[in-house]
């Protein structure tokens, strides 16, 4: 038990912690590199207490996806002002140092919940358990009561998916593209013409 | 204090959805802040929905843990693109200079 109180300690105080960096940094770089160390700390403190796939699912999508995209985001829009510093990776690159500390953090984290994951039955023992794994029994639920909303969620997704497309895309002029219809609807008198050419005079072609 | 009950957890649980709304009041910087503002609130939301699934032994909050992932997701993305968008027309995402919905 002492142990379990140890490892929720270490991982909720780094979890606060980064939130408070999140919304204090003066820099939205920074900003992003402390809400992936949240979420990590987070998806550990669920590793812990025993909702592992839940816990994988939220480092997956969180710190692979989201966090992923908040970033492109940042560097595309050259926001707060950096004087593209970001791309300048030689001279004073001021990100290197709280890369370098989130990094390190994470580092530990991942080794240490690995010891939390030992402890867990401690924290378990006291409630009912069945023999199914955590992810057994998410199957269990979410593929017969929740399929509808299982299969909502997907057309969640994909509304997200074609409004953001939708929403960034736009039509560039001096591209030349090939354009199937175009060529499909030509016709031959569209580009060949029969002229009558007299002897000894040429003809003269004006295109 | 040796004894980690759910009141821990959703002592944690309140402690990062207050950090999330100060965020979003307090900030002064650009709107992407306040979009990971929006992502540490629901990631609150989903500390409360696990502790009490485990400690309720009920798979059901798990399940609506996902679907919360699922929604967090696609917000992320659709409030990048119009932020993407918003960039380009206007040249600044700052919170202060964004007033074109003043009419």
């Amino acid at each position: 038990m002492t142990a379990h109180a140890f490892f929720f300690y270490f991982f909720s105080f780094i979890a606060v912690v980064s939130a408070i960096m999140v919304t204090v940094s003066r820099n939205t770089v920074h900003s992003v590199f402390f809400l992936i160390l949240d979420f990590i700390s987070i998806s550990s403190l669920f590793i812990m207490i025993g909702a592992e796939f839940l816990g994988m699912i939220m480092l997956i999508v969180y710190v692979g996806a989201v966090a992923v995209l908040f970033l492109f985001v940042v560097m595309m829009l050259n926001v707060a002002k950096q004087e593209n510093t970001w791309f300048k990776s030689s001279t004073n690159s001021a990100h290197i140092p709280i890369g370098l500390l989130v990094g390190i953090i994470i580092f530990f984290e991942v080794i240490i919940v690995i010891g939390g994951w030992k402890y867990k039955p401690d924290l378990t023992s006291k409630i009912t358990l069945s023999d199914i794994t955590n992810t057994h029994s998410i199957g269990n639920v979410l593929y017969t009561d929740y399929i509808h909303l299982f299969q909502l969620s997907g057309m969640v997704l994909l509304v997200a998916m074609i409004g953001a497309i939708v929403l960034t895309f736009r039509k560039r002029d001096g591209l030349k593209r090939q354009s199937y219809f175009k060529q499909l609807a030509r016709e031959r008198n569209d580009g060949v013409s029969l002229v009558e050419v007299k002897s000894n005079e040429g003809i003269k072609i004006d295109d | 204090m040796i004894d980690i009950g759910i009141g821990h957890y959703l002592t944690l649980a309140a402690i990062i959805f207050l950090i999330g709304v100060v965020g979003i009041f307090l900030n002064r910087k650009n709107i992407i802040v306040i979009l990971m503002s929006i992502e540490l609130i629901l990631l609150a939301v989903n500390i409360n929905l696990v502790s009490f699934s485990i400690f309720m032994n009920d798979i059901s909050g798990q399940i609506f843990t996902l679907f919360i992932l699922t929604v967090a997701a696609a917000e992320a993305a659709i409030g990048l693109a119009i932020i993407v968008v918003y960039y380009r027309n206007s040249g600044t995402i700052r919170v202060e200079e964004i007033e074109k919905l003043k009419g």
